[in-house]
């Protein structure tokens, strides 16, 4: 178990958890950020946001988001 | 055959096409966008289909139909209030299971829906094949799969629609079941809701027991039942202990669980390929190293090509305006003081035409900046941004609205919407106008080329934006470590794959733009010339203080007797006459003229009352003289304003070769006449030097101070000079007072007002005679402070009100207009006392 933050890019990751508030982890599961859903980090350079793959959606993630979503 | 009357609400995600499909659909001009929230307004728009009129509402372009936007919002709250009789939702359908997701939402909500597959050709061309069939079946509703980008299966939609009008197709909404524990809440829940005393008759039970599940604060806040509530509260606690997160989280899940199973049976993906080549721009694109430069190198070469390539055109437009205020003119008598002649030609030609000249600049911009968010890049340099704007305390995505904001702050106000946090709205939309917006540009670009050499025009333009950018992100940084402490949003955000542009949507949208402008032109800013123009016309000067009449006189007296002087010259009798009677004769003459048509008797009568006197002192002994005085003169005054006109009209520079030819054949012709009649050629020239101009001048100078005195006593003169004092610390002065009145209406009023204000179209026209008028009366100095003016000070009106729309209070769009004021002021003084310090202007 990891933030998504440490995973580094072409990896392929489950998302566990988001630690956010209630309405923050709401929006996040919307757009399909939930329990169990598949990620692949595209891109991840050391600082500033990065890219992951959600199947064919393409999100753009702030660092501290990334450091919020627990992965394995 | 009766017609029959639907409403269709087109819905999707952005990105889907959407915008698309509804133009294909009513033909109605709208800009397609590529990234997420170009569609806020609602727009609608008619077709006919078989027995049916068809109104289509395009809704904005939304992922789910939650509480968290403004645009999710507006579109539920049109679904459930305005009832259309189907919904059709565009779906993406090379990202099927996120589009899905709306869909399903549309079918909680129980609407006839039919759902679009657009782009099925960039889904099979990766590898995606659809059972649309079983799909469908699935789904419970139609499937009609689309290529909107090429008008590919509208047909077929609308047949669809109107067989499900005509109840030839049934509509039957799945149920997801949302697992037994969920289930049995929301049974419960639905119950309670089911009773009279709540009963909410446009929505559906079941969907609102899901809301409050959800925790949706507007449904709540309509439920508003205390003991519903709290049962919606023991619910969810209930709900939260067996699956240990809030029900929302599980209730989306349940929904993507839905739509995965769904398309686990019916979509197969024949190939692997995760990396798509929007993946392999934005590798380049968004890199730490590269992606800021090539930002910023875009960004310049969008101004770049908005200066330079809108020049010509440009010119073109000056040409037919200054064409068209010469045939208007030529409607009265030269001495004319016809208040309509003087609203036509110096307030509508003016002012509006002095605004459209602009409009290639301004087509060219929006030109640049479609072409940017259309082919999705807008979406990258909100990514590439977000560092820079976290540093500031703003989000990514603040950035977008402020890059609108180049463009026009009222859209970019509006484009707001797409921030969550009310704090990072705020934020941004307050130092919004601090982006330079289009209408600022025809100020810089009538100042620029008048102070500042050809090689830093535009480097020059440049650097105003940046000012404005830099002094956005203090202003930023204030504010969010003032009034709205506290933390941004994170960074979430879709990115839009890259598209190649189509033509026809660059164009739709640079004409809509332009049309816009056009439109401002015409209205807008054609009634504030008009009042404009009579603030500086009214009230007239009945008296003047100045003894003009006398000063004319005198004028008048020094040029006959330089006249007298040229007897000598001309080989005749000291004391003798003649020129002077023959010169004196045709100037009562002209001025007799002027006050006639050349149709009228009396203008002809003139004429022949002055040439029997030229004829009769040509009959004297020494009339040959006269005679070939008056004809050699007619000669070189032609020949003088055949090469004026003609550098005029091209434009040309003193070392420019065709000025050099132009040159060459005037002298040319003067040669000639010198050949033929040397002494009188000698005399002319003495004559047009030491006699003729210096009047014309002087005569030029008393006008114009003459109306100067008039323009002091308007109306627009007096505020001005009221203002004076202010504006002194800032070296301006009270015609730039005056003219800044206008710009309040709309910022790109300046240059007309400025024009008014200094008299420019009467004989002189464009651009290139206020220039000249500019840089004669202030400093490169005066002028850089202007544009920092022009730049800082107070929104325009438009943006004064849509900020009290969008604030939904007085209150911040009056603190916008003041602290931007203030705060213009402030800079603007410092740069022009620190200026003149340092001995600059």
């Amino acid at each position: 178990m990891m933030p998504l933050s440490m995973v580094a890019a072409g990896k392929k990751v489950k998302l566990l958890t988001v630690n956010a508030g209630r309405g923050l982890k709401a929006r996040l599961a919307n757009m399909g950020l939930v329990p169990g859903v598949e990620l692949e980090v595209i891109s991840n350079s050391r600082r500033g946001p990065f890219i992951v793959a959600m199947k064919e959606t393409r999100l753009l993630l702030g660092r501290g988001m990334a450091h919020k979503i627990e992965v394995e | 055959m009766i017609t029959r009357k639907i409403t269709v609400a087109l819905a999707g995600n952005p990105n889907s096409g959407k915008t698309t499909v509804f133009n294909n659909l009513t033909g109605a001009r709208q800009h397609v966008g590529n990234y997420p929230g170009v569609t806020v307004e609602k727009k609608a728009g008619l077709c006919k289909h078989g027995a049916f009129e068809i109104n289509v509402v395009d809704l904005p372009g939304t992922y789910s139909l939650t509480a968290y936007s403004v645009e999710e919002m507006v579109a539920r709250d049109f679904i459930i209030k305005d009832k259309p009789d189907i919904v059709v939702d565009i779906i993406d359908a090379s990202n099927l299971e996120r589009n899905l997701y709306l869909a399903v939402q549309f079918m909680e909500l129980g609407v006839p829906l039919i759902l679009v597959f657009n782009m099925s050709d960039l889904a099979r061309s990766r590898g995606i094949e659809f059972d649309l069939k079983k799909l469908s079946e699935l789904l419970g509703s139609p499937i009609v799969p689309m290529v909107a980008q090429k008008n590919r299966g509208t047909p077929a939609l609308l047949d669809t629609i109107v067989a499900m009008a005509d109840g030839k197709i049934h509509f039957k909404p799945v149920r997801i079941n949302y697992g037994r524990e969920i289930e049995k809440e929301l049974d419960h829940l639905e119950q309670l809701l089911g009773d009279k005393k709540y009963h909410h008759h446009k929505y559906h039970p079941r969907w609102l027991a899901l809301k409050l599940l959800e925790d949706d604060r507007q449904i709540k806040e309509l439920v508003n039942a205390p003991e519903i509530l709290e049962a919606v509260n023991r619910s969810a606690m209930h709900l939260e202990k067996i699956f240990g997160d809030h029900p929302e989280i599980i209730i989306s899940d349940k929904r993507y669980g839905f739509i995965s199973g769904a398309c686990q049976e019916t979509v197969r993906s024949t190939v692997q390929a995760r990396y798509t080549s929007s993946d392999l721009v934005d590798a380049v694109v968004t890199n730490r190293l590269l992606g800021f430069p090539i930002f910023l190198g875009l960004m310049y070469l969008v101004f770049q090509l908005t200066f330079t390539l809108g020049e010509a055109p440009m010119h073109w437009i000056e040409r037919f305006f200054s064409w068209l205020s010469g045939q208007i003119s030529f409607l009265w008598p030269a001495a004319t003081t016809s208040p309509l002649k003087s609203l036509l030609v110096d307030g509508i030609i003016g002012g509006v035409g002095g605004v459209i000249v602009f409009l290639p600049n301004i087509l060219l911009l929006f030109l640049a900046i479609a072409l940017l968010e259309d082919s999705g890049y807008m979406a990258r340099a909100a990514f590439i941004m977000d560092r820079l704007m976290h540093k500031i305390g703003l989000h990514g995505k603040s950035f977008i609205p402020m890059l609108i904001g180049f463009g026009c702050s009222v859209p970019a106000v509006m484009a707001t919407r797409m921030l969550e946090n009310k704090r990072d709205r705020l934020t941004t939309m307050l130092i919004i106008p601090l982006m330079s917006c289009g209408a600022r540009l025809p100020i810089y670009a009538l100042i620029i080329p008048a102070f500042f050499p050809r090689v830093w025009h535009g480097p020059m333009l440049w650097i105003i934006y940046l000012i404005g950018i830099v002094l956005a992100v203090l202003a930023a940084r204030v504010l969010r470590s003032t009034l709205f402490k506290g933390l941004s949003a994170p960074f979430v955000m879709e990115l839009p794959p890259y598209r190649v542009p189509t033509l026809k949507g660059i164009l739709i949208h640079m004409w809509e733009r332009g049309w816009l402008y056009l439109k401002k032109a015409g209205t807008v800013i054609l009634g504030i010339s008009i009042v404009l123009w009579a603030m500086t016309s009214y009230p007239r000067k009945e008296v003047y203080d100045t003894d003009y009449d006398t000063m004319m006189t005198r004028a008048e007296d020094n040029y006959y007797s330089a006249v007298i002087k040229l007897n000598s010259r001309l080989g005749l009798p000291p004391e003798a006459t003649l020129i002077k009677q023959a010169l004196q004769a045709e100037m009562t003459t002209a001025r007799k003229q002027a006050r006639f048509y050349s149709r009228d008797r009396e203008y002809r009568e003139a004429e022949r009352f002055k040439d029997s006197i030229v004829v009769g002192l040509e009959n004297t002994p020494e009339g040959g003289i006269l005679s070939e005085f008056l004809e050699v003169r007619d000669m070189v005054t032609r020949a003088r304003n055949t090469f004026d006109n003609a550098v005029n009209e091209g434009r040309l520079k003193p070392d420019a070769p065709a000025y050099l030819l132009l040159k060459s054949n005037l002298n040319i012709t003067l040669a000639e006449i010198e050949y033929k009649q040397p002494q009188i050629y000698r005399g002319v020239v003495t004559y047009m030097d030491s006699a003729w101009i210096p009047y014309e001048k002087t005569v030029k100078e008393i006008n114009r101070q003459k109306q100067g005195e008039a323009l002091t006593a308007s109306v627009a003169g007096r505020i001005g000079h009221f203002l004076e004092p202010v504006l002194r610390p800032m070296g301006f002065d009270w015609r730039i007072g005056t003219a800044l009145i206008g710009a309040f209406a709309a910022k790109e009023v300046f240059v007309a007002q400025m024009g008014i204000v200094f008299s420019v179209g009467d004989d002189e026209d464009g651009p290139e005679a206020l220039r000249d008028k500019l840089r004669k009366n202030y400093t490169p100095l005066v002028a850089f402070c202007i544009m920092l003016f022009m730049l800082i000070s107070m929104p325009c009106l438009a943006t004064l009100a849509v900020v009290r729309r969008e604030s939904n209070s007085w209150k911040w769009a009056l603190f916008q207009l003041g602290g931007l004021t203030l705060l213009a002021f402030l800079i603007t003084m410092l740069v022009y006392q620190a200026g003149r310090f340092l001995g600059i202007g």
